[in-house]
């Protein structure tokens, strides 16, 4: 039984099929050996099936967290969080979602083939099948040719990319990546986002993408999250509806401009830069 | 300044022929060794002048510096033998002598080195069980960690003979008791480099391996003990070394028969000190050759793991 099955035998249960990640007045505090730090406040927040939703916003506004609550790596201490329809413990059991992080994150022992297998071993799928799933999730994000290389033998794009096509290889149809481009290079990074942006397109996956800076969020997303610090919250959110199949061209257009002022405003707004 | 005297010639034979071979181990490692024969003969020289000089006077005989010297370096009974002293016994021993022969080096080195691997084969898998358990049960931790630590404050030759006289008792004698002191003592090692190891995998990868839902067990294999492994071979190089020790302490207080051990006892009882130096020498040769052994199969593990050369 594939994964994918598993998920859609879940999701009639919910009111909204299309409901990929519902939040209702989440909150979560840290305690500190220093009293507590309020990560998060009061966070409401739903995204759709096929969505491509950034989190911007100053670093410490718990965009990290955020993410990582989804994703059921952290427990919120208030407020519900259902992911695919069900609570965010069960969706991570059920595999609902492939997580980017910031760093790469290969094992430095394993090929780069048999890294993007990692969760297809864990998940004690045939050998025969990793390798082609492997290949194939090598392939989306252009990788082919280096399944025998080790990470080291690659550059920090390169092997993010490989971190990426681990996310992809057992297809679950959400994708979390927290600052996946954060360590990259300018050019290197509009490489890669068109290629995620075309991936993206084409596969109709839910991404929910951390970054802090303005044009890649604005360029990316069909839904943009601003976010603000003490306490983290949610400021603004802002729809954009440029085409699917858009390029970086469009970054030069009067639209694109436009939605990175309103970003940038609201980030103003949350006086996010008066310290 | 032994060494200055023996490296004075090379040097002025030109700067570059030096400087090349000072770079790489080679050149280091023999200017060592020769510094230390070097000491070691005009050790014996001095060590063993006074004895020298007395048997002189009883036998109320002329004697000059350089027969004195001579002699010094050819006694039966030396205070320190003279390194081709030891040579020679070892060549006698090692080589000259039927491997069954109860006088042979390699028979003693056997009876030693097999107590050694068995001792240290125990002594890595109860170390590696105990870190395993330490690190993936909470109580495990609290409450082994300290005996595991208290348990090396215990000096060897204290619980050495109760070791060997308890398991006697129960009609254990031989090879097994001795290869629990290396248990004993080897265990240690292993357990505090595993616990370390195991512990080593980033935060961020082992949250990866729970967005895989991965059971601990998976976490363990994929992730837990292949970080390990440069913990693990550092360790069992300290565990195999120590683990000789232990060997040869284990012989001391049961007055064995055979085994490198035994054959330091014999000697010092008989003021053998050349056959003491030989069983010495080539203890340390052997327990090089073990350390040297493991850290070929640490190259070979880690090589087929990727770690870039
Ligand atoms: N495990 C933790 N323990 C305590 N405080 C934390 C922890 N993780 C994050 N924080 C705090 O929560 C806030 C939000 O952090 P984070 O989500 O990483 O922000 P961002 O990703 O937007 O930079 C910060 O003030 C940070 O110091
Ligand atoms: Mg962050």
């Amino acid at each position: 039984m594939t994964l994918k099955a598993v998920v859609n035998n879940v999701a009639p249960m919910t009111a909204s099929k299309d409901v990929v990640v519902d939040i209702q007045k989440m909150s979560l505090t840290f305690q500190t050996a220093d009293g507590p730090v309020y990560a998060l406040s009061e966070v409401d927040l739903t995204i759709s099936r096929g969505e491509f939703v950034s989190f911007i916003g100053p670093s410490g506004c718990g965009k990290t967290t955020l993410l990582r609550v989804i994703a059921d790596l952290e427990r919120a201490t208030g407020g519900d969080i259902l992911v695919n329809g069900v609570p965010a413990q069960q969706a991570r059991e059920q595999r609902a979602y492939g997580y980017v992080f910031q760093a790469p994150a290969l094992l430095p022992w394993r090929t780069i083939e048999s890294n993007v297998t990692l969760p297809l071993e864990i998940m004690e799928i045939s050998r025969e099948e990793r390798i082609k799933r492997g290949h194939d999730a090598l392939k989306l994000v252009e990788l082919n040719g280096f399944e025998k290389k080790f990470p080291w033998q690659l550059s920090g794009g390169m092997q993010q990319r490989a971190s990426i096509a681990r996310a992809l290889s057992f297809d679950a149809d959400l994708l979390l990546m927290d600052e996946p481009f954060g360590a990259l290079d300018e050019i290197v990074r509009d490489h890669l986002n068109e290629q995620l942006l075309k991936l993206w397109a084409r596969t109709n996956k839910t991404v929910a993408f951390v970054t802090h800076s303005i044009p890649e969020a604005v360029f990316l997303s069909s839904k943009i999250v601003v976010m603000s610090p003490r306490p983290g919250r949610i400021i603004d959110i802002i729809e954009t509806d440029f085409a699917r199949d858009r390029t970086l061209d469009v970054r030069e257009t009067p639209e694109f401009l436009e939605v990175a002022h309103r970003v940038r405003e609201g980030l103003r707004a949350g006086h996010s830069y008066d310290d | 300044m032994t060494i200055d005297a023996a490296t004075l010639p090379t040097a002025a034979a030109g700067p570059t022929l030096w400087g090349r071979m000072m770079k790489g181990q080679t050149g280091p490692v023999c200017v060592m060794l020769i510094g230390l024969f070097v000491l070691w003969y005009v050790g014996a020289v001095f060590l063993n002048m006074p004895g020298q000089i007395d048997r002189y006077a009883r036998a109320k005989q002329d004697w000059t510096a350089s027969q004195l010297i001579e002699a010094t370096l050819a006694q039966d009974r030396p205070v320190l033998p003279a390194p081709h002293q030891v040579a020679v016994e070892m060549y006698k021993t090692i080589f000259a002598t039927k491997i069954t022969s109860k006088r042979s080096l390699v028979y003693h080195t056997w009876v030693t080195l097999s107590s050694t691997l068995l001792g240290f084969g125990m002594g890595t898998l109860l170390g590696i069980v105990l870190a395993v358990g330490i690190v993936h049960v909470q109580t495990l931790e609290k409450s082994l960690m300290p005996w595991v630590i208290s348990s090396q404050t215990i000096p060897i030759l204290a619980i050495a003979p109760m070791i060997i006289v308890v398991l006697g008792a129960i009609g254990l004698k031989g090879l097994i008791p001795k290869a629990m002191i290396s248990t004993y003592l080897c265990f240690f090692p292993v357990t505090i480099g595993m616990v370390k190891g195991l512990r080593s995998p980033d935060h961020i990868q082992l949250d990866l391996m729970r967005t895989y839902n991965a059971s601990r067990w998976q976490t363990f294999v994929a992730l837990r003990w292949p970080s390990a492994m440069p913990f693990l071979f550092a360790s069992l190089k300290v565990a195999i070394a120590i683990s000789l020790v232990g060997a040869i302490v284990g012989e001391l207080p049961t007055g064995a028969q055979s085994g490198l051990g035994a054959r330091l006892l014999a000697g010092s009882y008989y003021g053998q000190t050349v056959q003491i130096w030989a069983a010495l020498l080539t203890a340390a040769f052997v327990a090089a050759m073990l350390v040297v052994i493991v850290g070929l199969m640490e190259k070979r593990v880690l090589e087929r793991m990727g770690v870039r050369a």
